[in-house]
């Protein structure tokens, strides 16, 4: 599926369709011909990619086909045990975790899971957790402690779900708590958004030693259109609202919150797979293994001052 | 986010009558000025708690003259340059200093509350609608080192629509910056206290707000974390009346206690007085 903004590639695609259909067995001319408009199809991917706009990056953080945590898992770890459950309530889908190994290294992944059919997008509430979603992440995390392990979250979701149950159960308080329990945690964590960082529902698993996003994820403090309904008075200025809110991966390297960014192949994440889960674990691979260096007093001090330092500019 | 809607505006009234009474917002009744100051902004007809500004809510908290403010020169920044439809941020925050004398959407400080020595911080709902922002943050990070450092209890007032947007991630990153800090508190075994009063929702509530040892809501209070409108929308239903109120969330197990206006030094007062290491 392509993107409004993607025009030209689209119609680049199409005349290749179009050639293909026409010659089912291309002519050297023919191919000679395809191999042009292949060279310009990617051209002018590379070109609509280098100067997306904010608002087209929302668009790109949620295409259907972005990778999603299961593919991440499938594309990075050689083994994935999935844990289930908070001890209190339930299992929510829309928060998943247990134990992997990346590249030989034992973590414990967390994360937003969005689901990629109706059907599982259904029962994941579409990425949007519930109390006992960010408190099966903290068991798991606490967990991850105890194993001396690291542990990875995964972000992508567009916020915690604002649900009647959700908030009879505590929706404020288990991201709370787990503010709370993560700045103290005795083990590595990273935080990485993959997609979109909706606001106190990303920030729930969110308290990184190290917060990388992927180069058109989004990280926001509320939803464009949202901020644009509210602030604008107008829900379709969410284009106006996600430039002013400051929220691509480069505008947050620059504000110092994010510490660095995974490049994604031209043409976006969803385009190639194998692309993005390389570029995913040379980045993660090179954290964990910093970041397992450190003693846990250290590694405690340095979270310490990285979130007390966030929004100090004198 | 709920200061853009002004409440309780009325008309200028002649000074004379201004002077004597008052029109409680919730029942419409009048009431004597001097009985609605006495009685803490409650009203006497219906017990609605109206919103405290900081200045007040120390007079109610803290014995007279042992108030010392912390961080006074913290204020507000603008990280994002951030301007809306109706124009930047910077002098919509400027104009609101210059009209409630304040800096940012909390005061901090430290005196004796019943002779016990306490930090505190009170939000001011009139900054903003207390919205949580860096200057906000790092107040509440500097009141909870204090505390750190003099052994001495902290306590929080909450009044606030959660973060403010017009620092964009910088105002969401301090959810964690603020609960960083009170994790210190927890690790040296030192008793944080969160006081919820109309409103606290979003993401002051789901940071410092909730993770007190123990929580304390004013009658009828909101708290919670989504908006109302937001949930109806979702769940396609009607919310009861109750939802997100104190009473609600008492009723859920979130909040410890209710307590009326009238009685909270008291409270805090006799529930300090069982913390043993003073
Ligand atoms: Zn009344």
């Amino acid at each position: 599926m392509n993107l409004d903004f993607e025009k030209p590639v689209s119609e680049i695609e199409e005349a290749i369709a179009d050639l293909k259909a026409k010659n089912p067995e291309p002519s050297a001319d023919v191919k000679a011909e395809l191999d042009k408009l292949e060279a310009s199809r990617l051209a002018s991917l590379k070109s609509v990619y280098a100067s997306l706009t904010p608002w087209q990056m929302v668009q790109v953080a949620r295409h259907p086909d972005r990778p999603l945590i299961r593919d991440f898992l499938a594309g990075l770890c050689s083994e994935f045990i999935e844990l289930h459950g908070d001890r209190h309530f339930g299992d929510d889908q829309g928060m998943i975790g247990g134990f992997a190994t990346l590249d030989g290294i034992r973590v414990m992944v967390i994360g937003h899971q969005k689901g990629r059919t109706l059907e599982d997008k259904i029962k994941c509430n579409f990425g949007q957790a519930c109390p006992e979603g960010y408190r099966k992440a903290l068991r798991l995390m606490k967990l991850a402690e105890k194993f001396h392990v690291p542990v990875i979250a995964f972000i992508d979701t567009p916020g915690a779900f604002p649900g009647k149950d959700a908030e009879e159960r505590g929706q404020a308080e288990a991201i709370a708590r787990n503010l709370l329990e993560m700045a103290v945690l005795k083990t590595p964590v990273i935080a990485i958004v993959t997609g979109e960082g909706g606001s106190g529902g990303a920030i729930g698993i969110g308290v990184g030693d190290v917060i990388l996003m992927l180069s058109n994820a989004v990280y926001s403090v509320i939803s464009p259109e949202g901020c644009a309904s509210i602030l604008w008075r107008d829900g379709t200025k969410a284009p106006e609202a996600a430039n002013a809110l400051k929220i691509t991966a480069k505008s947050l390297l620059d504000l110092k919150i994010a510490d660095e960014i995974v490049p994604e192949p031209v043409g976006g994440a969803h385009r190639d797979y194998p692309g993005t889960m390389a570029a995913t674990r040379k980045v993660l691979v090179k954290h964990l293994k910093r970041l397992q260096g450190l003693s846990s007093k250290k590694l405690l001090k340095r979270r310490f001052d990285k979130y007390a330092a966030m929004g100090r500019f004198r | 986010m709920g200061w853009f809607t002004k409440r309780h505006e009325t008309a200028p009234k002649p000074e004379s009558k201004e002077d004597i009474w008052i029109q409680c917002p919730a029942c419409k009744a009048h009431i004597y000025k001097e009985e609605w100051e006495k009685s803490f902004k409650v009203c006497s007809q219906c017990s609605y708690h109206e919103r405290m500004t900081w200045r007040e809510r120390v007079d109610l908290l803290i014995d007279p003259k042992t108030f010392t403010e912390l961080s006074a020169k913290v204020s507000f920044n603008d990280p994002l340059k951030f301007s809306d439809a109706k124009g930047s941020y910077a002098e919509k925050a400027a104009e609101t200093r210059t009209k409630t004398g304040l800096n940012e959407s909390i005061v901090t400080g430290y005196g004796k509350m019943g002779g016990i020595k306490v930090v505190v911080g009170v939000m001011d709902f009139r900054f903003l609608g207390g919205s949580l922002a860096s200057g906000t943050g790092e107040k509440i990070l500097q009141a909870a080192l204090y505390a750190l450092k003099q052994r001495w209890p902290f306590i929080i007032v909450s009044a606030s629509g959660g973060a403010r947007m017009h620092e964009g991630m910088v105002s969401l990153m301090q959810m964690p910056k603020t609960c960083a800090a009170l994790a210190q508190l927890r690790e040296a075994g030192l008793p944080y206290v969160s006081v919820m009063t109309d409103p606290t929702t979003g993401g002051v509530s789901a940071s410092y707000a909730m993770v007190g040892d123990i929580h304390i809501a004013e009658p009828k209070a909101l708290i919670g974390f989504a908006g109302r409108r937001v949930i109806e929308e979702t769940i396609k239903q009607k919310l009861p009346d109750d939802f997100q109120t104190a009473e609600y969330l008492l009723e859920h197990g979130f909040v410890d206690m209710i307590v009326p206006r009238k009685d909270l030094k008291n409270t805090l007062t006799q529930l300090l007085k069982y913390y043993g290491r003073r």
